[in-house]
């Protein structure tokens, strides 16, 4: 009897993936997941950070498929390769800063890059033709096959009708006949499909699998590469960019505001890299400064933080300036009214 | 049977998970390893993680917002 063939599928934690890798197993393939941790995933950080978040569940969708399915699951950290995909897409980006394609690719051709090192035989992905995002449009399903390396060792079990023979299909290694044909916007046939499988609860990403697809986030990037005169980031510089209210008042710094408890414990994990402020008369956020700042900077920071705090409608709110080297100001200030933050400092 | 620490306090998951999955794949089976962590989320994940992957969870704590997590190496495997 020949070996049993081995898959790897693309886990992102939502529906079609799961299905994807569903349709393999039931072929009789041994398959196990990947996941790839870019720094932008929608996944944990958010349901960690945020208090107002704690009541939904706080699991990972990717290991939850995993388990429904009954397969292991490799989370593989690519915050440093997947850099230069963000930083200098060649296919350039979406609707906002998610570089799609070029990200189909990479993972793709990570994919491939573990399926040699252990012995795998093929990839799976839960692409549907023609749906968004534009890595799923019919002309450059080929682009990611050729640009990841990954050539005919990719197969799409959800739209595999609609492409020609990957190997897998050729050797007889899949039924292709067992493969579909699913295409178009219509979540129709997967939750069909979903039900046919006995799956009844998935997760439902809405926009995309990562901030990169969000409008205020991408905007809170464009933003840091422009202040510092260069497209690059740490991971620190962009889970930082998931919270908080980020305003800049000056060209030359910008002010990241707890808006909860939460985020007000999330940002007392960085406090020391930055100056930062907190109220002392009133309730109130925590707040970092990123920028060098003058004195007169300073003084506007803390009107501005009054503003957030507890104290916002009196005269006057005491304000602890926290200086990188350890020092400790104490300053008092009139909050600063609704009227007299303008738009555009609000990132 | 050997013991080993993992400090991923701090971090948020899925890195504690990542970390720990890294560590385990060095270890041999019957192996323990204590994880220490921050991330609440991590109290989900990390049981999950070792649940598909074959491993057991012998001990798993909150202490003032300081996880603690021992594993016991068992599955093996890619
Ligand atoms: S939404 Fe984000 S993770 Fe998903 S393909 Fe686009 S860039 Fe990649």
């Amino acid at each position: 009897m020949a070996s049993q063939r081995k898959a790897i599928a693309l886990i992102s934690g939502g529906l079609d993936s799961m299905l994807a890798a569903k349709v393999v197993l039931e072929q009789g393939i041994h398959v196990e997941g990947i996941n790839f941790f870019t720094g932008f995933c929608v996944e944990g950080h958010t349901h960690a950070i945020r208090k107002q978040d704690k009541a939904k569940p706080k699991r990972n969708n990717a290991l939850w498929v995993a388990e429904q399915l009954g397969i292991k699951l490799h989370i593989v950290d690519v915050i440093e390769p997947y850099k230069t995909v963000v930083i200098n897409p060649r296919h350039g980006y979406g609707a906002n800063l998610n570089p799609c394609l070029d990200c189909k690719s990479f993972m793709v051709g990570k994919a491939y890059e573990w399926i040699q090192q252990h012995g795998f035989d093929f990839i799976i992905t839960g692409e549907v033709m023609g749906q968004r995002p534009m890595s799923q449009l019919k002309h450059v399903m080929p682009v990611v096959q050729r640009e990841s390396g990954a050539g005919d060792l990719l197969v799409r079990p959800l739209c595999a009708k609609k492409l020609p023979p990957t190997l897998p299909e050729r050797e007889g290694w899949l039924d292709r006949g067992k493969l579909f044909d699913f295409s178009g916007r219509s979540r129709k046939p997967q939750m069909a499909l979903a039900e046919k499988f006995g799956i009844t609860e998935y997760a439902q990403p809405a926009g995309g699998c990562c901030f990169l697809t969000d409008a205020y986030y991408a905007k809170k990037l464009a933003d840091l590469w422009q202040s510092r005169g260069s497209r690059d980031y740490e991971l620190d510089d962009i889970m930082l960019l998931k919270v908080g209210r980020h305003l800049r008042p000056r060209p030359h710094f910008k002010l990241i505001i707890s808006r909860e408890e939460g985020e007000t414990n999330f940002l007392e994990g960085y406090r020391r890299s930055f100056t930062h402020l907190r109220t002392l008369s009133h309730g109130g956020p925590l707040a970092l400064v990123d920028g060098e700042t003058s004195h007169d900077d300073l003084v506007l920071t803390a009107q501005l933080v009054a503003r957030y705090s507890q104290g916002r409608d009196t005269g006057q709110v005491d304000v602890a300036i926290h200086h990188k080297n350890g020092e400790i100001e104490q300053i008092s200030v009139t909050p600063l009214k609704p009227d007299e933050i303008p738009e555009d400092w609000h990132i | 049977m050997s013991e080993y620490h993992l400090d991923a306090r701090n971090i948020l998951c899925p890195l504690p998970v990542i970390r720990t999955q890294n560590a385990v794949q060095n270890l041999q089976k019957g192996d323990r390893l204590t994880v220490i962590c921050t991330d609440p989320g991590a109290l989900h994940d990390i049981p999950t993680w070792s649940r598909i992957n074959g491993h057991r969870i012998l001990e798993m704590k909150n202490d003032n917002k300081l996880i603690t997590i021992i594993i016991e190496v068992e599955g093996l495997g890619s």
